[in-house]
């Protein structure tokens, strides 16, 4: 049975790393913006993914559970920080960040 | 054939939740169209023949790190309509879409002069089982990542821990 080829799921990854890209630099709300970069990070899985059957080396998938692990460690932290910042400004609006503004 | 028609079926449900995330008003619905993202994302991943990388996106991205989400969303108490939701067409907006399709522009050129040969065969045998992805893990190139990743992940709970106490 044949399979989906190389270039249309990197084409999938890329829209979905376009749409992450946009989010995070169009939205205000912190939580929504770390949730952006959640999905580029996906898009990059299926990249990885895509490329590791295409030469049927198993290091692509391999590396997606790192990218996998390391997304783990990074939401836990940065919910943390947005939880800390929301207690000491009641807000998580990016525009409302600007102490270090000239 | 089959396999590729529902790669490109579940591939349009994801990129359509993807699009839900950025555009959506409130922080829940963004989560919960990036959980359905996920979701498809998964199927993908099974039909690409990573059947362990499916799982664990499951267990880990939909099940635990979309939780969290979840959770700080409504430990935040964030209202609908607030201030953050997508106002419209802002300066702001149209730059971000027009980097976003710049680079969207770049990533298709490169995809279009890739030449990546032609369609990979069927894949043999024991590929994208737990145990070949086990073996890599801990019996191969991956046994020093792997632990490297335990440490990070000691290391962001610690962080996260300290970072929300009240008080040290």
């Amino acid at each position: 049975m044949e399979t989906v080829g190389l270039e249309p799921v990197l084409g999938v990854a890329a829209v979905l790393f376009t749409i992450g890209v946009a989010g995070v630099l169009t939205r205000k709300n912190a939580l929504i913006v770390f949730m952006c970069v959640e999905l580029m990070l996906n898009a990059v899985n299926l990249a990885f993914v895509a490329f590791s059957r295409h030469f049927s080396a198993i290091d692509g998938q391999v590396f997606a559970l790192f990218v996998m692990a390391v997304a783990a460690a990074e939401a836990a932290v940065g919910l943390a920080l947005v939880i800390l910042l929301f207690r000491n400004r009641v807000t998580v609006n990016l525009d409302d960040l600007n102490l270090m503004k000239g | 054939m089959t396999e590729a028609v529902l790669f490109y079926l579940f591939s349009l449900v994801a990129v359509m939740a993807g699009l839900g995330v950025v555009l959506a008003r409130s922080p829940i619905t963004s989560a919960l169209s990036l959980v359905t993202c996920f979701f498809f994302l998964a199927a993908d991943y099974v039909l690409l023949d990573a059947h362990f990388v499916a799982v664990i996106q499951l267990l880990v991205y939909a099940g635990a790190i979309m939780v969290l989400f979840i959770f700080v969303i409504m430990l935040l108490n964030l209202r609908e309509g607030s201030p953050t939701a997508m106002g419209g067409f802002t300066p702001r907006t149209i730059l971000g879409a027009c980097f976003a399709g710049l680079m969207a522009v770049g990533l298709a050129a490169v995809i279009g002069v890739l030449n990546a040969g032609p369609v990979a065969p069927e894949v043999q045998g024991e590929y994208g089982t737990i145990a070949q992805v086990g073996n890599a893990l801990f019996a191969s190139r991956y046994l020093l990542p792997f632990e490297s990743v335990s440490v990070l992940l000691t290391v962001a709970v610690i962080g996260a821990v300290v970072l929300a106490k009240k008080e040290l």
